[in-house]
């Protein structure tokens, strides 16, 4: 069954029409938020939770679930606040800025029946200090919202009071893990936090907070207008909902764009991408969550499912849903290396596996793109990862090992390979 | 960041930057930053001051700005927070510039997606023109840098000047833009492939399509 136009959240999603709230309002949104509201909180977060809706920002844990941690009532005084993550920064990633851009409103809107969901006094969205124009829209766009009486006292004479607070990064990656997120709203560098305490319990200024997806938060509005029952209309079980699929690389037309959960790859390159570039055949290799998940070889990838449990069953994962797709002329190892490149610029230096294993992995992998190798590093390549992994504070060692694993895993003859010929070349 | 470094704090650095301040604009901006934030914590603004430093900076030399140490002490002050916690933030964030750079800053992404694209071919582009990176050009127009993944990745190759995101690159295309600007014009932003709006598919959405000529309203078909 395909996706209906009618059925997709994100309508404005190309940006053909304006941003502005009246134009939002002529779509939908904002129309009788009180009405959602006085549902009431535990109402929301039922619904959310009944919708099956998982959180879009690469976990995928329920987000009904992640709101009912809050407390519902402050026993000390402190408030409870939301903070939604814009921090898109992961390599393929590219959803939440189409949202902020050309749909502003859906994720305000959104944040103000999240919040009051979770009894938050306030929201601030954390948005990359790259996205400097979609930040000028987000923030425009809250000014309207505060102007027309949908945001502040009495927000959209619900009776709630409510703030929306933009806050904008400045170029690091790691500020997109929750409490490293948070470390950067306090004016600190963006290192994340031990856990626990977790930030339902501690997090912003040693209140509780959660950390949403811009996507998670944006789709809740929607969620509660056309009910539980019709989300989870879509997808498989444990996997429902509509997603923004962001497809890049070696296709005919990378784009990006919403479509019902679990689709399977074939279908969503056929028909919204023109195919891989130089037909099925040419395929080699799929990224299919961002640049953190393993790579997919062709041929288990085309009849994959795209969703949590259907990317995971071929050893890798939905994440962000952003699909780095990888024709037959693709240096895979290159491609891989790459992405090591970026964790080890990336990491944060708190934890000694990750900040020197990083530059380490970063560093074989340069030379097993040459094959200036031995073909035991390719295990001891392996052991390091291993090592990295589940050893550091964050799940950005994890990240950084997992697309190394998935090579080896899946090209290590290709590995071999190059060292053969390297071998043989010097030898000439 | 082990490839970063603070431009050495001298008497001539003094003498530049010692008395720096906001102007009225940016102070009006700083003070609207710092009441986002609870009474007490105005220490979460000092990414914000940052960036209003740094483009102060730039508005007074003609560049993109940068974060000279008497700046940094101008934001701790104004912040009444510790020097090194500003120094702490600003060596952190790839995007305050702890030397000066030139009055573009040609941030090309060579992360994987665009990697895949092409940006090998725009690097190259840069260089020709006599760009190198990590370096500004003789003639203070232009600095390059490789960035990390920008978050364009459907609209791959891409590179960010200044504000503005410069999107579907070809070598051609860049070389367009870059000349543009160098003549004091302002080249369309966004994707650079003709007949393209955003990010649908090239030639046309494969969805929504009513939403093209006007604001459709779905709710009907509900």
């Amino acid at each position: 069954m395909s996706l209906a136009d009618k059925d997709r959240i994100f309508t404005n999603l190309y940006g053909y029409q304006p941003w502005n709230l009246k134009a939002a309002q002529a779509r939908g949104d904002w129309d009788n938020t009180k009405a959602l509201l006085a549902l009431g909180q535990d109402k929301i977060i039922e619904e959310i939770k009944a919708s099956g809706l998982r959180g879009r920002g690469g976990a995928g844990f329920p987000t009904g679930m992640k709101w009912s941690f809050m407390p519902k009532e402050s026993k000390d005084g402190r408030p409870s606040f939301l903070v939604i993550n814009a921090d898109e920064s992961e390599p393929g990633s590219c959803k939440d800025r189409e949202i902020i851009r050309h749909d502003p409103h859906k994720l305000i809107e959104g944040a103000l029946v999240a919040g009051f969901a979770m009894r938050a006094r306030a929201a601030y969205i954390y948005i990359r200090g790259e996205y400097i124009r979609e930040a000028e829209t987000l923030m425009a766009a809250v000014q309207e919202a505060y102007d027309a009486g949908l945001l502040g006292k009495n927000a959209a004479k619900s009776g709630y009071d409510f703030d929306v607070f933009v806050h904008r990064g400045a170029g690091a990656y790691i500020c997109g893990e929750e409490t490293a997120m948070i470390e950067s709203i306090e004016g600190k560098k963006g290192q994340p936090r031990l856990k626990p305490p977790f930030p339902a319990g501690a997090g912003l200024y040693g209140c509780p907070t959660t950390v949403n997806n811009v996507e998670s938060i944006a789709v809740a509005p929607t969620i509660l207008r056309r009910g539980a029952a019709w989300f989870s209309n879509f997808g498989r079980d444990n996997n429902k909902g509509t997603k923004l699929f962001q497809i890049s690389g070696h296709v005919n037309k990378p784009c990006v764009v919403e479509e019902a959960m679990s689709i399977p790859f074939s279908e969503l390159i056929e028909k919204h991408c023109g195919g891989i570039r130089g037909g099925r055949d040419n395929l080699l290799a799929v990224i299919p969550g961002g640049s953190s998940v393993p790579l997919v070889p062709a041929a288990e990838i085309w009849d994959a499912p795209m969703d949590f449990d259907g990317l995971r069953a071929v050893g890798s994962g939905l994440g962000t849903a952003a699909v780095i797709v990888m024709d037959k002329s693709t240096d895979i190892v290159r491609a891989i290396s790459r992405l090591s490149y970026f964790y080890k610029h990336e990491s944060c230096g708190q934890c000694t596996p990750c900040r020197e294993g990083t530059g380490w992995m970063w560093r074989v992998m340069e030379r097993l793109r040459t094959g200036d190798a031995d073909l035991a590093e390719i295990d001891m390549l392996w052991d390091v990862t291993k090592q990295v992994e589940g050893h550091t504070i964050c799940a950005l060692g994890d990240a950084a090992a997992w697309p190394i694993q998935g090579l080896i895993r899946h090209f290590r003859p290709e590995l071999e390979k190059r060292i053969a010929e390297n071998v043989r070349e010097a030898a000439e | 960041m082990a490839d970063r470094h603070l431009e050495p704090d001298t008497p001539e650095l003094r003498a530049r930057w010692g008395n720096f301040a906001f102007n009225a604009a940016w102070d009006a901006k700083a003070k609207a930053a710092i009441a986002r934030y609870p009474a007490g914590r105005q220490r979460s603004a000092v990414m914000a001051l940052l960036d209003f430093a740094q483009r102060q900076v730039g508005e007074e030399t003609q560049t993109q700005g940068w974060l000279p140490i008497p700046v940094m002490e101008y934001v701790a002050k104004y912040l009444d927070m510790p020097i090194i916690r500003v120094v702490e933030v600003a060596s952190f964030y790839t995007m305050y510039n702890l030397v000066p750079v030139g009055r573009f800053h040609v941030q090309v992404c060579g992360t994987t997606p665009c990697m895949l694209r092409g940006s090998d071919d725009i690097l190259a582009a840069c260089k020709k023109r006599g760009m190198h990176k990590g370096h500004t050009t003789d003639d203070g127009l232009w600095t390059l840098t490789e960035v990390e993944c920008m978050g364009n990745c459907a609209s791959a190759p891409m590179v960010q000047i200044n504000d503005d995101n410069y999107e579907d690159l070809t070598p051609e295309r860049l070389d367009a833009v870059l000349d543009a600007l160098a003549a004091g014009k302002t080249p369309k932003a966004g994707t650079q492939e003709p007949g393209r709006h955003t990010v649908e598919p090239l030639g046309g959405p494969t969805t929504l399509t009513a939403m093209v000529d006007s604001n459709h309203d779905y709710r009907k078909e509900w």
